[in-house]
């Protein structure tokens, strides 16, 4: 029977770890946490699946291999929501709106009144919108936690270490999802700080994942139920401090507040900040050296892409089959 | 072309190296287009504790002249500060200073910028300031130490080309020994061919190119533009005039007078 130790129980490692058990092996998940936590770049995930969106600037891989997460999430979890997701741009922002529109599939244009019907909350706000009707999203830390709870159920083993996963691999097959952590040993990853903020504000009821377009200040806000608020995020190169600058939280609540001036009176529960993981392009890779596979460079596409890597890392593993992600230069 | 603070440069493209979708399609663009500057800021792209050291370096391996910049800079101190981390970083006294003072039109702050560009001069930076195209700022950025002036097209990522070709021409007319660039505002390449041919000696400009669909594309378009209006000037264009005058002969034809 294969066995194999994954280190690194965010999203990647999580979504390997299932995708390995399903094709029968003994999985051992390693994490230098207890928990999920902040530490994660997974725990202040958006949790938006919307790989016809990301299409506006991701590369196409982004977008197809997007398409299965959806699926995938909802067949593992109960987290997923499936409500579509609605582009806006303020009215002397609008072509931005085209542009979007120029760059992107899958959607229907929506004029002020169906803006409305779709969220009420947002009505005599926008004239105009890109409806993304087959894009979903999901409570990250609840599908963690399912996740998580459910490779645990299956027979799949928790260890707290802060490994090596050099280490690990003489022993045996090991596949390291370390993200960022794994930079000492991928000399082209980088890191992109992301800053993000939780919201509580009962004013506002929005049901599915709302994008904001704005030259300087593009603001996703997601949904998470109970009145509860996930505003993001910034992107800026370089690898995070551990706060956040005073200018993203004036970005972001400004940008919330054009959304819908009750966001003024919200309550911010929580400031996130970490460094997503990322390769030249953007893309993610899988890095094979003998008994030590690393996938990594999910970037902010982790919920989005980390089935469809798990799914290639089984097939690497099982059927011997170079996954279309795999890197150039070995592990 | 005029030089730059004593350095040749290959073309008159200066390329900027923020909001690309990724680092792999900004490399590709300098690489299609041939850019000879790398326009890099400092305060946006990296937050503190030189946490973008990594973005850094990749900029370094683009292979051509760095120009760190002070955007996002709001006072001279802000710039003056920005700056020196630019020299220590990448190593070049050159700096493009941008002090900002309008939150909106992101126009820049040509009091703060003449202040800032003195201090900086005095400590031995090349200054390649951002400014408009009034005469009396020109001339007090050159008396402050610069030897290079960037006026803008238009406001910076707006895409509106050259906004005023009076005062362009009066710009270029007033300093004919001084580098000029066309720095922001830039959409489309016939904007950088019609700058280049009005004599600017080079176009600075990172939004039209990094937020294209194919911004590689874009940054060859753009280098093909620039070059033809080198070329056009080079070249020494006729003069237009209110008559028709006939390219082939008339004579032996009918015609009224």
């Amino acid at each position: 029977m294969t066995a194999a130790t994954i280190i690194g129980a965010g999203v990647a490692g999580l979504c390997v770890a299932r995708a390995l058990l399903d094709r029968g092996a003994d999985v051992v998940l390693v994490d230098r946490h207890t928990d999920a936590g902040p530490h994660a770049c997974s725990w202040w995930a958006g949790g938006m699946l919307a790989p016809f969106c990301e299409g506006e600037s991701a590369e196409e891989p982004v977008v197809r291999l997007g398409c299965e997460a959806a699926d995938w999430w909802e067949a593992k979890t109960s987290a997923v929501k499936r409500r579509g997701s609605l582009v806006v741009s303020l009215a002397r922002d609008t072509s931005d709106l085209a542009r979007f529109a120029r760059r992107t599939t899958g959607f229907r244009h929506v004029n002020g009144p169906e803006i409305s019907n779709l969220e009420p909350d947002l009505a005599d706000r926008f004239a105009k919108g890109l409806f993304f009707e087959s894009e979903a999203h999901l409570a990250p830390r609840l599908a963690l936690a399912q996740l998580r709870a459910s490779v645990l159920a299956d027979g799949g083993a928790f260890v707290q270490e802060d490994a090596d996963p050099d280490e690990y691999a003489q022993r045996g097959l090991t596949i390291d999802c370390r993200g960022f952590q794994a930079k000492d040993k991928l000399h082209d990853l980088r890191g992109v700080k992301g800053e993000m903020l939780v919201l509580s504000c009962p004013d506002v009821t929005l049901t599915r994942p709302i994008r904001l377009l704005h030259p300087r200040l593009p603001l996703y806000i997601v949904p998470r139920g109970d009145c509860i608020f996930m505003l993001g995020a910034t992107m800026v190169e370089g690898h995070a401090g551990k706060h956040v600058t005073a200018r993203a939280l004036l970005e972001l609540l400004s940008a919330a507040y054009a959304l819908n001036p009750a966001f003024g009176e919200a309550e911010v529960l929580e400031i996130g900040v970490d460094s997503r993981p990322a390769f030249p392009d953007n893309l993610p890779r899988i890095r094979r050296d003998g008994n030590l596979i690393r996938a990594n460079g999910l970037f902010r596409h982790g919920f989005l892409l980390a089935p469809a890597v798990a799914r290639m890392v089984a097939d690497l593993i099982f059927d011997n089959k170079t996954p279309e992600v795999m890197g150039e230069t070995a592990a | 072309m005029h030089d730059f603070y004593g350095t040749t440069l290959a073309n008159g493209f200066m390329l900027g190296t923020a909001q690309y979708p990724s680092p792999a399609i900004l490399a590709n663009a300098f690489k299609r287009s041939g850019a000879s500057v790398a326009t890099v800021s400092l305060r946006r792209e990296s937050g503190q504790d030189r946490a973008g050291q990594d973005f850094w370096q990749l900029i370094k391996d683009l292979g051509v002249h760095i120009l760190p910049n002070t955007a996002g800079c709001h006072s001279v101190k802000e710039a003056v500060t920005t700056a020196h981390m630019a020299r220590e970083v990448f190593d070049t006294k050159w700096i493009k200073l941008e002090v900002i003072g309008e939150e909106d039109t992101l126009q820049p702050d040509v009091f703060g910028l003449v202040e800032a560009a003195r201090i900086l001069s005095e400590d031995g930076f090349q200054v390649f300031p951002y400014t408009t195209e009034d005469l009396v700022v020109a001339d007090r950025l050159l008396h402050a130490g610069c030897e290079v002036l960037m006026p803008w097209g238009a406001p910076i990522g707006s895409g509106l080309g050259l906004n005023n070709i009076f005062g362009l021409r009066a710009m270029r007319a007033h300093f004919p020994d001084v580098p000029l660039v066309i720095d922001a505002g830039l959409g489309l390449p016939s904007q950088a061919t019609a700058a280049i041919e009005m004599g600017f000696d080079a176009v600075l400009l990172n939004t039209a190119v990094a937020k294209a669909g194919d911004p590689a594309a874009m940054a060859e378009a753009f280098a093909t533009a620039i070059k033809a209006g080198q070329l056009a000037r080079a070249a020494d264009p006729m003069e237009p005039r209110d008559m028709a005058a006939p390219s082939t002969p008339v004579i032996g034809k009918a015609f009224l007078v």
